[in-house]
């Protein structure tokens, strides 16, 4: 159960460098396909967490509805560069949709 | 009667008995089951939210140091110096189990011990701005991965609930009814049965007291009349 896991970060280049000094695996991409498909890759291996950039993930609801449901991998999404277009709020807003029924928060 | 076809026997209606205590049990755990998971499902949300605007803004944070530190540097330079990461990072992961929802736990581990030796460049070449950055994203980095634990079981809790509430839904509104609905129906069929048997008995029963009583009128009539011829042929001798 305690194996190692990776942790990924995907995004454009300026988004994702910082996280290369942390000795994260970045993996700068330049269009959606890119990522689209890189997620996919990664989630064949044994990457448990996904941090990926809201300006990607708002063009990639359907993959992240693939693995919504999965325990690995977790796929975060986090504000890039150009700031927070708020994707990640309205994702908890959903979840909690889904299990109440209704928004009650 | 939602159009389902039993048959009326008593074996059926035992069954159906048995299926519906079992329905009404399997009802009332389910039901604790998504309250309590819905009790355990809005603190986490409610977690997830403040950590989510807190690691927001402190990402933005770090996002501007970095294109401050990109503007004193050239591209190359900055390219250059983060190239290589000195640090790396070990995740572990295990499971908890949250009523029967298997959410992940994250552990790390880094390889350089110190947070003052994450550093994968030298300073003569880089500015300052850059040290503050990296620092500051590696500060951000621990809430991250709390925020990634606690916002994927509150997607994994959300699936789990949803699942719950439609399984208590199923039950409450239609196996349930169905089922009573069936042995009410099975339970007045046998009773009309039994009625019926009744009577018919009764019937049969007046049918052959009827047979019973002509024979016995004939018997007597015979008798009568046997009687009569010996008792004129005594008188006669």
């Amino acid at each position: 159960m305690a194996a190692t896991y990776s942790i990924a970060v995907i995004g454009d280049w300026e988004s994702v460098m910082g996280f290369r000094a942390l000795g994260l695996d970045t993996y700068p991409v330049t269009s959606v396909e890119e990522a689209r498909k890189t997620v996919h890759d990664l989630a064949k291996t044994d990457c448990a967490v996904i941090y990926l950039t809201e300006t990607l993930a708002k063009d990639m609801a359907d993959v992240l509805d693939r693995y919504k449901d999965n325990i690995q991998p977790a796929i975060i999404l986090i504000p890039g560069r150009e700031g927070s277009l708020g994707i990640g709020k309205s994702n908890i807003q959903s979840a909690i949709e889904r299990a109440v029924g209704a928004d009650i928060l | 009667m939602a159009n389902i076809t039993v048959s009326p026997t008593r074996m059926e209606l035992t069954r159906l008995k048995g299926k519906l205590k079992t329905a009404q049990r399997g009802h009332k755990l389910l039901k604790d089951k998504r309250d309590e998971l819905m009790k355990q499902f809005l603190d986490t949300v409610r977690e997830v939210r403040s950590l989510r605007a807190e690691v927001e803004e402190d990402l933005m944070r770090v996002h501007k140091s970095f294109t401050v530190a990109s503007a004193l540097m050239s591209s190359e330079a900055l390219e250059q110096a983060l190239l290589y990461p000195k640090q790396s990072v070990e995740l572990t992961r295990t499971t908890q189990n949250i009523m029967s929802v298997n959410v992940p736990v994250y552990d790390f581990q880094t390889k350089t011990k110190s947070d003052s030796d994450i550093y994968p460049y030298g300073f003569a070449a880089t500015s300052g701005e850059l040290d503050d950055a990296v620092e500051a994203l590696g500060l951000v980095f621990r809430k991250m991965l709390k925020l990634a634990q606690i916002e994927k079981s509150a997607q994994l809790m959300a699936e789990e609930i949803e699942k719950t509430r439609r399984r208590v839904n199923a039950l409450e509104y239609v196996m349930i009814p169905n089922t009573q609905e069936a042995i009410r129906y099975i339970t007045m069929k046998l009773d009309e049965n039994d009625r019926s048997t009744t009577t018919r008995l009764m019937k049969v029963k007046d049918m052959l007291l009827k047979d019973a009583i002509e024979a016995k009128r004939a018997e007597n009539a015979r008798a009568m009349e046997a009687f009569s011829k010996s008792g004129g042929a005594a008188a006669e001798t």
